[in-house]
């Protein structure tokens, strides 16, 4: 018999609502498998009382025949959503103890449809990083080891503790934030599916904001199909939130087996990158071939403003960064260390609250928004920003109904490898990801193959603006495709 | 904007004459239940902390949304000031580090304010009027105030006022005296309060004015302005120009320039003093407020909103002026407060009947309005009822009492009779003008007979009637007609 932390979502879902399972026995389940593997670092705080409690309420309405359509779901929270009486940190120093008084939308919302939760996950500092090694918490460790070596991984960032905890079937899927890649990297790290649905589709109310134009929500779970009954919960306008759009959820999870017949899939020459390992390579065609032997047609398109991506990306987002974190200065929660004057406490609080790359992101921010630098990079990321939506618009308007790109330029690494001397080498982990938020459109990742070592790796889907339903359609086909990967062994248990 | 300086605006320097040049950002609190991006109450005087918000606060997570009361009173201002409505217009944030800014920026408009240039028209004094352009007028966060007082260690915060609606307007440099910044300021209150976007309250901080001020010789370009920070009365602006005029005067003839800064005027010393200079400004790395959108709606919102405007001060005016004949000062007058002159129309037609509309204002704005200045009112604040006064420019107009009486009747309204009917306070207190002629002629001939020596001084001088017109007012204790005394004296006296 297969273990109960071993069902997808949407079979845990429909075993829970004939009865062969009990929302508590699957919460139990769950928390036992999150104490073997602490060592996996991916919860930053646990709620076994919490999950208890809500699992009990979901199994007495699933006998008064009231479930909502996430009945008894045990599910992990990034701990960037503010979350009602549970410590919320963004994995920094800064809120460590910080307690909130409200939920945020997009966890209400899970808990409106009955979801448990089981504890909140860890991330890179402010969700600023690509492999969660900036975590005040510390990093989180891949469930995935390269074959015959036992050097810890990174699980990918900022959803690091998402995209392990998932991988690890610690818990049946996560909430997770994209910014510039965050949901989709970590996910083709660990062999997960993530989305990054449109801007405004889920509400940011209570997240704490990162860089507000590019921050948005979505789900990393086990499946497309899982990540398509996730998202439909997630999703929804909130007047809280002006930027959330107000337009009907669709029903996702119909969109799952839709197929890609007669779609037009374009592939955008301009990801094919100088020196990209010939495996990612071989992944990115290997994707094409499963898409057209469905059905799809194969277009090839230009996107060309996709090299100015990467570094204005790096001029808007620590721009917003060093705005939105500028509440965090020690006056009326978080940490405060003293100083001679309020200047004084200022500096000695986010000095020392803030970790190094974060710190890092909000002196770029300032400085590209300073007088006389302001036009020279802001204004014109700006720009280039409009070109890049509009490259898209282009290939939209020319009949493309979604464009297929590798998710990451290679497999997951590990830990301390990467951008310890050039904080660039880790920027362009986003190199794929990140024109997707600049434009604002929807983004999937799922797992295509495997690395020559045995790692996950994954493609990329981009869709038109709110149409995340064919993202979820030609996702599951090349999940289908795929081979079926061999999950890790349990090391860690 | 006023280019030839006028010699009576100069200020005299020890070398020669100087003009000063006046421009004026005024912060004016928006009337409105809950703040500019949140849903807390503005109510003022409440506890510390009282009106926060989880968005006031800034809490982690937390996104403004735009009060559509607060753009409508924007929208509304800008008709009022005739200005330029921007049906697009962009917030954006204004960052820097204080205690009373729980977000570390303020949210304002920058570049694309809600609305554009407009003018106000201001009465200097009864024979001057100018005009002052408006620059824009955009919509701001109010932050919160620091407590210095409530500890001997630690300095707190209050946030209720963190996150209520400002609108900042700011003024062309069109102003070129204290007078006329006084009249300026004055004006737009007056504007406010008639729209109801303000209430203009400078004691409680509803309305605050940072002034700039630069000073040139008569036809030089501009000089360097330095800007008064957060004056809070009428009064103190006037002082606080006069100030620093003749301190950038003194700066000048000294041989010395003038460095552009912040100065805080201090009204106990008279004074200006610095506060910070350019060189230690704050760079407020402005950028568009990315969880906001941009403010857009269509000219037919701003039509239904001008729809509903009352009439505005210029309008009523013009309309006092056309429709009762007043004078423009004493329409002016009328109109500075629009209770009063509501009050003022509710007298001229109580009970559906037209008064002298003149007679009338001399009332309001002479003894009615002496006594609600006597008691730190508006005329519409005191208990006398426009029914009242009415009441008493007709006992003036069919004769039944004197003006002089008149003063007397409205007298033992202020204090003994507050509710009393004029007619009636005459009635029963027999303060009736006496028309009988035979009366006056007898009253008359007893002061002839008894003065035989001021007859013959009358009669070389007529201007001595006036001692004879008071002698018989004072036997009729006030209340003979005066017209008929000073016909029957003439005839008696043969003059």
């Amino acid at each position: 018999m297969t273990a109960l932390t071993d069902l997808s979502l949407a079979e845990a879902r429909d075993a829970l609502l004939k009865g062969q399972v009990s929302a508590v026995e699957l919460a139990r389940a769950q928390i036992a498998e999150i104490e073997r593997a602490r060592i996996l670092n991916a919860f930053i705080v646990e709620t076994p009382d919490k999950a208890l409690a809500m699992a009990a309420a979901s199994d007495a309405r699933i006998a008064k025949a009231e479930a909502g359509p996430l009945e008894g779901i045990p599910l992990g929270i990034k701990d960037l959503y503010c979350t009602e009486g549970v410590q919320t940190t963004a994995a920094s120093h800064i809120l460590e103890g910080f307690t909130p008084a409200y939920e945020s939308t997009v966890s209400a919302n899970l808990w409106r449809d009955g979801a448990v939760m089981l504890g909140k996950l860890n991330l890179d500092e402010f969700a600023m990083g690509s492999s969660n090694e900036t975590s005040y918490f510390g990093p989180v460790v891949s469930p995935w080891r390269r074959a015959g070596s036992e050097a810890p991984l990174v699980p990918g960032g900022s959803s690091g503790g998402s995209a392990a905890a998932v991988a690890a079937k610690l818990c049946f899927g996560a909430t997770a934030t994209d910014t510039g890649g965050s949901i989709r990297q970590p996910a083709a790290f660990t062999g997960t599916v993530g989305i990054k649905p449109t801007y405004g589709r889920c509400s940011r109310w209570g997240i704490v904001a990162f860089a507000s134009s590019l921050d948005q929500a979505g789900p990393i779970a086990r499946t497309v199909r899982d990540a398509a009954i996730l998202l439909r919960s997630m999703a929804g306008h909130d007047p809280k939130d002006t930027t959330s759009v107000d337009v009907p959820v669709p029903n996702y999870e119909a969109a799952v087996g839709r197929g890609v017949k007669g779609m037009r899939i374009g592939i955008p020459r301009e990801y094919r990158l100088d020196g990209m390992p010939a495996e990612i390579d071989a992944l990115w065609r290997q994707g094409v071939e499963w898409l057209k032997e469905s059905g799809a047609t194969i277009v090839d398109i230009s996107l060309p403003h996709t090299r100015y991506a990467l570094p204005a990306y790096y001029i808007v987002a620590p721009a917003e960064a060093s705005s939105n974190l500028a509440r965090y200065d020690g006056v009326r929660y978080g940490l405060r260390v003293p100083g001679k004057d309020i200047v004084g406490m200022y500096e000695a609080t986010r000095a020392a609250g803030f970790g190094k790359e974060v710190r890092r992101r909000i002196m770029i921010g300032a400085y590209v928004l300073s007088a006389g630098y302001y036009d020279a990079y802001y204004v014109r990321a700006q720009k280039i920003r409009t070109l890049i939506r509009q490259d898209f618009e282009r290939a939209y308007a020319d009949g493309i109904d979604a464009i297929l790109t590798p998710a990451t330029p290679s497999a997951a690494f590990g830990l301390g490898e990467k951008g310890s001397a050039d904080p660039v080498e880790m920027y362009l982990n986003d190199v794929f990801t990140v024109t997707v938020n600049m434009a604002g459109l929807p983004g999937i990742a799922v797992p295509a193959g495997t690395s020559s070592e045995g790692l996950p790796l994954g493609l990329q889907l981009i869709g038109r603006p709110f149409d995340e339903e064919t993202l979820f359609a030609a996702a599951k086909v090349i999940e289908d495709a795929a081979p079926k990967l061999k999950p890790p062994p349990k090391w860690w248990a | 904007m006023n280019t030839h300086a006028k010699p009576s605006k100069l200020i005299k320097g020890a070398t020669g004459d100087f003009e000063v040049v006046i421009g004026m950002e005024i912060h004016a609190q928006v009337t409105s239940r809950s703040k500019l991006f949140s849903g807390a109450s503005t109510q003022f005087g409440e506890e510390p902390n009282a009106n926060v918000s989880l968005i006031d606060a800034a809490m982690p997570g937390m996104l403004p949304v735009i009060n559509a009361e607060c753009v409508a009173q924007a929208i509304r201002t800008g008709l009022g000031l005739e200005a330029k409505i921007n049906l697009r217009s962009v917030f954006d944030r204004k960052n820097y580090f204080y205690p009373d800014l729980p977000q570390g920026y303020q949210i304002s408009q920058y570049k694309s304010p809600i609305v554009g240039e407009g003018v106000v028209t201001v009465d200097v004094s009864p024979t001057e009027q100018i005009e002052v352009g408006i620059e824009r007028l955009h919509l701001e966060q109010d932050a919160g105030k620091s407590l210095h007082d409530q500890s001997a260690t630690e300095s707190l915060v209050d946030l209720n006022r963190s996150g209520v609606a400002l609108m900042e307007i700011v003024s062309k440099p069109d102003l070129r005296s204290s007078d006329e910044a006084r009249a300026y300021v004055t004006k737009l209150r007056t504007i406010l309060r008639y729209i109801g976007s303000c209430d203009g309250n400078m004691e409680q901080g509803s309305l605050r004015a940072d002034v700039n001020v630069s000073v040139r010789r008569p036809g030089a370009p501009l000089g360097t302005r330095c800007e008064i920070k957060n004056v809070n009365s009428i009064r103190f602006i006037g002082q606080a120009i006069e100030a620093e005029a003749r301190r950038q005067i003194g700066v000048i003839e000294d041989g010395g320039t003038i460095h552009q800064e912040t100065r805080l005027f201090d009204p106990a010393r008279g004074e200006t003093r610095s506060m910070r200079s350019k060189e230690e400004a704050h760079d407020y790395r402005y950028f568009p407020d990315p969880d906001l959108l941009p403010l857009e709606f269509e000219e037919a919102y701003v039509e239904e909103l001008k729809a509903g405007l009352p009439e505005l001060p210029d309008a009523k005016k013009a309309r006092f002026i056309k429709d009762y004949g007043l004078p423009p000062y004493d329409a002016g007058v009328l109109v500075a407060d629009k209770e009063t002159a509501d009050y003022y129309e509710a007298v001229v037609g109580a009970g559906g009947v037209r008064r002298d509309p003149k007679l009338v204002a001399n009332w309001v704005t002479g003894d009615v309005a002496a006594y609600a200045n006597s008691v730190g009112l508006s005329v519409a604040q005191t208990h006398i009822k426009p029914q009242q006064v009415a009441s008493l420019v007709d006992l003036i107009a069919d004769g039944t009492i004197s003006g002089k009486i008149a003063k007397d009747v409205l007298a033992i309204i202020i204090s003994d009779d507050k509710d009393g009917d004029p007619r009636e306070v005459v009635e029963t207190r027999g303060l009736k003008q006496v028309t009988d002629l035979g009366a006056i002629a007898a009253a008359v001939d007893a002061i002839i007979k008894a003065n035989p020596d001021k007859v013959a001084q009358a009669q070389a001088k007529p201007s001595m009637i006036g001692w004879f017109v008071g002698q018989v007012m004072k036997q009729t204790g006030g209340k003979a007609n005066p017209q008929a005394v000073n016909d029957e004296l003439k005839s008696k006296l043969g003059i």
